[in-house]
């Protein structure tokens, strides 16, 4: 017998060293982007990058030392205002979506929340505005709350349902066959089982809306000081560094970039902790 | 899902015991008491009817076993005797069936299955601790108390001949154990609520023969205290285990009889057909 022909032949072999090379440089373009960003924001925002800037509040131009601390403890404000009612509302839909709802109800439900998904962010901005900001006369965190967590409902509502989904039908079945009732199926069996997989989603909602500015413009507006209560308008990392970034001033182009390095890094720590837990549950439930 | 109860006929009942029930000349031992009584049962899936005026009558504290090709229904009727495919819409269930002498659809769902509990072909632990998941079914009961569930936890566990191989890590994970460690773990979390019957569905198909032989072997156990119904693919199986075999096919209940009958002298040819290996 002759020696076998050559397997597989010089044209699939090239083939896969290029469709190798074109996902690995694509792959290194995404990371790059990135640690192009953070980086960028460090060398230019380094200098303003100090203890002041975490503690003090703004100081006026051309007077050294201040900081950012007021946004800095606002966006934390705002954030756990937007989860205390974005998520309660959007896991509770979730579980609706993925265990009760059917046919009809399940469309309208799934249809709206990805309209709703869609909202452009300045649009929400204008809408609390109406709702909050104007019965009320005056900006303030609960407004700022309120247009980040409604914004964030869709989806802390679409994740908690797609991890829902992903738990087996056999392990329904198995708190069912022992007598349980479906809800209590549900709440003792089926969420447990995706509750890594729930957090992970609520904490990568949290990072999402953490970042945006505009439903902020026209609901918790701004602060040059500390807000205390949930009543006063407040300062917010986003804000602060679109503020800074319009004015003609170096030292708060500097701070801005700062703000935007500091935020960042903050994202990026929940996104890191949020794969963590969601490893740390994949290791649960795979012994 | 619609239940369309008709009226009960003992009459007609106790001939279908009869027939089903030949062998049971020449001395043998007295008939038991049936566990369930099933009159003139249909099964849809929409449209498609799995089940085809099924009539037997399943004996108390024995191994039955269901045998037949995929599709035939065993596992349908399996799970019609705890109700389980009320979960599937669009299912629909005509004629009667008696858990002991009372209807099994006058029972709420949830407290069936605690009468009759149930294994599934994979083993599905929950994402708990091996003590949990065996406490599981306890504490859904208000009248158990707080301070019994760890006698009946240990006690369940030894009677699936599973505590000595897990007690020194009773709060690990359950997903952490093998496979055939798992589905004892689901036979003592089944048991673990003192069921009458324990109804298997092809427990032993994803196990290797060490773990099947475990499992036969406390399937024996605890045929003393519990009726059980066995789906099996595995002839030989059926024949180990089980006193009595109904064979189905397409729907239907072809025979049921003792199992050496059923093996050794089957009435039907079909029967005959398909423990020899010539269809199915």
């Amino acid at each position: 017998m002759s020696a076998t022909p050559s397997y597989p032949p010089a044209s699939r072999k090239i083939m896969n060293v290029v469709m190798l090379s074109l996902t690995g440089l694509c792959t290194l373009l995404v990371l790059s982007v990135l640690f192009t960003i953070l980086g960028y924001l460090l060398w230019k925002g380094v200098h303003a990058l100090n203890l002041n800037f975490f503690i003090n509040l703004p100081a006026p131009v051309g007077e050294s030392g201040g900081g950012v601390a007021n946004a800095i403890v606002g966006t934390l404000k705002l954030l756990g205002m937007a989860t205390l009612i974005g998520v309660p509302i959007g896991l509770l839909g979730g579980i609706y979506l993925s265990e009760f709802a059917g046919g009809w109800s399940a469309f309208a439900v799934r249809y709206t929340t990805d309209l709703l998904n869609g909202v452009p962010s300045v649009v929400m901005g204008i809408f609390v505005y109406t709702l909050v900001v104007l019965p009320m006369h005056h900006f303030s965190t609960l407004a700022g709350g309120i247009a980040l967590g409604i914004m964030m409902i869709p989806i802390a509502l679409r994740s908690t349902e797609d991890f829902l989904r992903a738990v087996p039908r056999s392990l329904r079945e198995g708190g069912l066959a022992l007598g349980a009732s479906k809800s209590e199926t549900i709440f003792t069996i089926v969420i447990p089982a995706a509750i890594y997989g729930i957090l992970t989603g609520v904490m990568l909602d949290i990072a999402r809306v953490a970042g945006e500015t505009a439903p902020l413009l026209f609901t918790a507006f701004g602060n040059q000081f500390n807000s205390p209560g949930w009543m006063q308008p407040t300062a917010s990392l986003p804000v602060v560094i679109y503020n800074y970034a319009i004015s003609p001033y170096d030292e708060w182009h500097q701070q801005a970039w700062a703000a935007g390095f500091v935020l960042l890094s903050g994202l990026l720590v929940v996104s890191i902790l949020a794969r963590m837990i969601l490893a740390r549950g994949k290791k649960m439930s795979h012994g | 899902m619609t239940t369309l109860m008709k009226p009960f006929d003992l009459t007609q009942l106790s001939k279908a015991h009869e027939v089903r029930f030949a062998g049971r000349e020449s001395g043998e031992e007295q008939l038991p008491w049936p566990q369930f009584t099933v009159a003139d049962l249909n099964f849809f899936y929409g449209q498609q009817q799995a089940l085809k005026d099924i009539n037997l009558i399943v004996p108390n504290k024995r191994v039955t076993a269901f045998i037949g090709p995929s599709g035939c229904g065993k596992t349908t009727l399996l799970r019609t005797f705890n109700r389980m495919n009320e979960t599937i819409p669009g299912t629909r269930v005509e004629g009667s069936i008696l858990l002991g002498d009372k209807d099994l659809f006058s029972f709420p769902a949830t407290t069936l299955r605690r009468v009759v509990g149930m294994v599934f072909q994979k083993p599905t632990p929950f994402p708990k601790s091996i003590f949990d998941n065996v406490a599981y079914g306890l504490r859904l009961d208000p009248k158990v108390r707080r301070s019994e569930i760890a006698d009946k936890v240990e006690q369940s566990l030894r009677r699936a001949a599973l505590w000595d191989e897990v007690k020194d890590n009773l709060h690990q994970s359950a997903n952490g154990i093998s496979g055939g460690q798992q589905q004892r773990l689901c036979i003592a979390r089944a048991l673990a609520v003192d069921p009458e019957v324990l109804l298997l569905d092809e427990p032993c198909s994803a196990l290797d023969p060490i773990s099947t032989a475990k499992i036969e072997d406390l399937l024996f156990e605890i045929k003393n205290s519990c009726t059980i119904i066995i789906v099996t693919h595995n002839m030989l199986q059926a024949a180990r285990v089980a006193d009595y075999v109904g064979f189905f096919l397409a729907g239907e209940l072809i025979e049921l009889n003792r199992a050496k009958q059923i093996f050794q002298n089957p009435e039907k040819k079909q029967t005959q057909d398909y423990i020899t290996g010539r269809f199915g």
